[in-house]
């Protein structure tokens, strides 16, 4: 925007100048924004990238206000949470945007992850940034399972009894470690406090230091884009791809007009009904944490249920936790397990799209199971998915490099 | 990729999980937290019956003016029955480990009863009470429950009458065959449930008060985004112009 | 990508106006958040008005209430306490409790307070907070000549009479705050409400 010279604009300008001198704001605001260029052809698909980011800024700053009135003892919390619901002045409104964005975060990386495994994100020479990624989403899964902790809820206590104890099914360090975990011999005051300082501080920064290194390693490499191809093997007289766009203004912009759609959606949650059926909140954490009466039905929050349920797929306790670790590390393997020939989807033959197809479906059917009580019916469904969860695997490495693909495009479509 | 999405969308139609259901069923309350008439006499009939021994601890006095357009003075003179302030939490008296000796169990707070439990539960509770064979309280939503029914004077006593069951494995057991009516209440069955609505409508509201204000200032909000998204729309539009 | 035919004042028009109405939403989103901050409901009923049964209170005697964290003090002043008061001006920084900062319109009068036999008084002292000692009698505190009865603060020697004036050359700026107080019908005190149709 061009100002018309006045004595304010000319400070102003001054005083930019002194700062840019001395802090590169206008380089890295040219290498990372205006002069970063990214593939023009951006789908649907490449919003999320931005909303996560958002949703991260909500979650720091919501959390931050929740803090403020928030007890970490056993014998506040609960309370605390209800004073902040009722008596703290908007504070129902801040708690609904935490618990809403908690969710939302899943979402929005979980539909992050299915455009980078579609269009090959994670491809050569971007493993690094599916790598930081993916340390992200366990950190993520740290960060919202000690912080679902946190509101000592029926709920809160009984999640965090499962899960502490799966450490137990190690052999040999098992017991010992659990008692590490929990500061105690039973889940107690002293672990909600260490959940606190995990959920407050510690995993916050790991996470944004996390973030940053995710962005650098993409920043260095350059986007991708849904055909897969690369923009920098075609670039113009003065080396700018010719198929990239500047970031800034184009992508800011239609960012901008993202978070918007995202936040209206949001805005219905969070005003209209953000315990989403028991979903975003459950309806037993709205009863105080009782060590002495075990809930009827103990799970998890949905974004942990496909992992859930292949833990309880599993007969065997200690197979369980394994096959339950082994279904993320897959994830992280993705990079060098699919041999394909070309990176997106679009271009690739019609069993890749099936197997994919069927891979998303495992994954949905394996969450909806992982909320359920888990009769016999619904334990041998869950089985069938976690094989073929782990099928996806499998077939990707055995069959990807022979597959049939179509010729690529020299410029993006 | 439509044909992918439409594929997921069938697998979904198809495979619903439903949730396993409790021993006895749930009837549909028809609450509604905004009918303010119910509201209001369910509070009424929860100080004069509930109170002494279930707390609403994280509810003030002064929250139920406000919430119910009433003036500080009226809430006094009809729902606190000491002299605690206006500004105090619905406390009782009641010491929670005298209570646990006394009942068996301490009654629990009731505050977010309604979130927990949900309305629905609530007015089939309050209407599931009878007279078991051992000659005590009992309730077919909770069984062998240590609360007493409360409010039997309005509705009247049900006795069960039982039969035996003989089940696929040879055993057998008793199952309640039908109720008979031992003492009539002050109310008829219609007045009853109403008395059971109302406390469901106030639990509802009880468990979730921002809820009143919640939807209004939620429009607003929307309004106000969906204005917002359109000009970051037109935004986006004009300078995509630049991009064939 | 075209940079022709850019219509360089519709985007600063769009420019602008997505800018001021996104900056009035982060205004809008601001508000909860800064609220957060005032009182809550709790804050509210346990700094709530005390009421104080001052029939118990003996003529020339002080007795200490809570209110807000602050240790406010009742007196049941006598009638020779009341007539020494005048004669004290010359001595004393603001004798005509000038600065309306210090207590409420209904107490800005020769015995400062609303009826002149009970004196209402914050108790902290205007330097620095510490509650002054409670010397009524003239003569008591010995260090100062002709004491004429009054407070005495032993953090940094500051002195009050019995209406909470602060005397000259001490290191308190300002007269004890008398804080918002009114008669219920019962002869209780309220402290912390102002008197209906407070002048």
């Amino acid at each position: 925007m061009v100002k018309t010279a006045g004595s304010f604009s000319r400070r102003l300008t001054s005083l930019f100048n002194w700062v840019d001198d001395r802090l590169p704001v206008s380089d890295f605001f040219k290498a990372h924004m205006s002069e970063y260029y990214a593939p023009k052809n951006f789908n649907f698909w490449y919003y999320f990238g931005a909303l996560a980011l958002l949703v991260l800024v909500n979650q720091i700053v919501t959390g931050i206000f929740l803090t403020m009135h928030y007890k970490p003892s056993a014998l506040e919390a609960f309370a605390s949470i209800e004073y902040i619901m009722r008596d703290v002045q908007w504070g129902w409104l801040i708690r609904y945007m935490h618990s809403t964005g908690a969710s939302a975060f899943f979402i929005v990386i979980y539909l992050h992850m299915f455009r980078g495994i579609m269009y090959g994100s994670h491809r050569k020479p971007r493993e690094l940034i599916w790598i930081f990624g993916m340390l992200i989403y366990l950190t993520l899964m740290a960060e919202a399972f000690v912080g679902y902790v946190l509101p000592w809820g029926q709920m809160s206590y009984w999640g965090a009894q499962v899960i502490i104890s799966l450490f137990g099914a190690i052999p040999g360090i098992g017991e010992p470690l659990t008692e590490w975990i929990r500061g105690d011999f039973f889940i107690s005051d002293i672990t909600l406090n260490r959940f606190f300082a995990l959920h407050v501080i510690a995993l916050p920064l790991a996470l944004l230091g996390l973030v940053v290194l995710h962005l650098s390693a993409l920043h260095q490499v350059g986007s991708g884009n849904p055909d897969g191809i690369e923009i920098k093997e075609q670039k113009d007289a003065d080396g700018v791809p010719l198929d990239g766009i500047p970031f800034h203004p184009y992508y800011t912009v239609k960012d901008i007009f993202g978070v918007c759609v995202f936040l209206t959606l949001c805005a219905f949650v969070i005003f209209f009904a953000p315990d989403v059926g028991g979903l975003f909140l459950e309806h037993d954490n709205f009863i105080p944490a009782n060590p002495l009466a075990t809930p009827e039905h103990i799970k998890p929050v949905w974004y942990f249920t496909p992992f859930y349920a292949i833990l309880k797929a599993i007969p065997d306790k200690l197979l369980g936790v394994v096959f339950m670790g082994l279904a993320i590390v897959m994830l992280f393997l993705l990079p060098w397990l699919d041999r394909s020939r070309v990176n997106s989807i679009r271009y690739k033959g019609p069993r890749s799209k099936i197997l994919l197809a069927i891979f998303v479906i495992a994954f949905i059917r394996l969450g909806m199971l992982g909320l359920s009580g888990g009769s016999e019916i619904e334990t041998l469904e869950a089985r069938l998915w976690t094989f073929v969860y782990f099928a996806y695997f499998g077939l990707l490495w055995l069959f990807s490099k022979g597959e049939r693909t179509k010729p690529l495009p020299d410029r993006v479509t | 990729m439509k044909q992918l999405l439409i594929l997921i969308i069938l697998v979904f139609g198809i495979g619903q999980v439903q949730a396993s259901g409790e021993a006895g069923s749930i009837d549909s309350s028809g609450v509604n937290v905004f009918d303010a008439a119910a509201r209001q006499s369910g509070a009424k009939w929860f100080v004069n019956y509930c109170l002494s021994c279930h707390s609403a601890n994280y509810m003030r006095y002064n929250r139920l003016a406000e919430d119910f357009g009433l003036s500080e003075a009226q809430v006094s003179e009809n729902f606190i029955f000491d002299n605690r302030r206006i500004g105090s939490p619905m406390t009782i008296a009641m010491d929670k480990e005298d209570a646990a000796l006394w009942f068996g169990k301490a009654p629990p707070d009731l505050s977010l009863i309604g979130r927990s439990r949900g309305a629905d539960w609530i007015y089939t509770y309050l209407r599931s009470f009878y007279f078991d064979d051992s000659g005590s309280w009992n309730n077919l939503l909770l069984p062998n429950l240590s609360m007493p029914h409360v409010l039997w004077e309005l509705q009247g006593v049900r006795k069960a009458v039982y039969h035996t069951v003989t089940d696929e494995y040879g055993n057998e057991k008793q199952e309640i065959d039908h109720f008979i009516t031992v003492q009539t209440g002050s109310m008829s069955e219609e007045e009853y449930d109403h008395v059971a609505r109302d406390l469901a409508t106030f639990f509802e509201y009880l468990g979730d008060p921002a809820r009143l204000k919640r939807k209004a200032i939620g429009w607003k909000v929307i309004v106000f985004l969906v204005v917002l998204t359109f000009l970051a729309y037109l935004l986006k539009s004009e300078y995509w112009r630049d991009i064939k | 990508m075209s940079q022709d035919g850019v219509n360089k004042a519709r985007r600063r028009f769009l420019i602008g106006s997505t800018s001021v109405v996104g900056a009035v939403g982060v205004g809008f989103v601001a508000v909860p958040f800064i609220q957060s901050w005032q009182p809550s409901a709790r804050a509210q009923a346990v700094g709530a008005p005390v009421e104080a049964n001052i029939n118990t209170i003996k003529p020339g005697q002080l007795v200490k209430f809570q209110w807000r964290g602050q240790t406010i003090g009742v007196m049941r002043r006598t009638q020779a306490m009341l007539d020494r008061l005048a004669e004290l001006d010359s001595r004393l920084k603001d004798p005509d409790s000038e600065n309306s900062g210090q207590q409420p319109d209904y107490a800005k009068n020769a015995h400062r307070s609303q009826d002149p036999e009970i004196l209402v008084l914050n108790m902290h002292c205007t330097h620095l907070g510490c509650v002054p000692q409670v010397l009524p009698q003239p003569g008591a505190y010995s260090w100062e000549r002709d004491w004429p009865g009054g407070f005495y603060c032993p953090c940094h020697k500051s002195k009050f009479d019995l209406a909470g004036r602060v005397f000259k050359s001490v290191p308190a700026p300002s007269n004890l705050l008398v804080p918002p107080h009114s008669f219920l019908l019962n002869d209780t005190l309220l402290i912390g409400v102002d008197p209906e149709g407070a002048a």
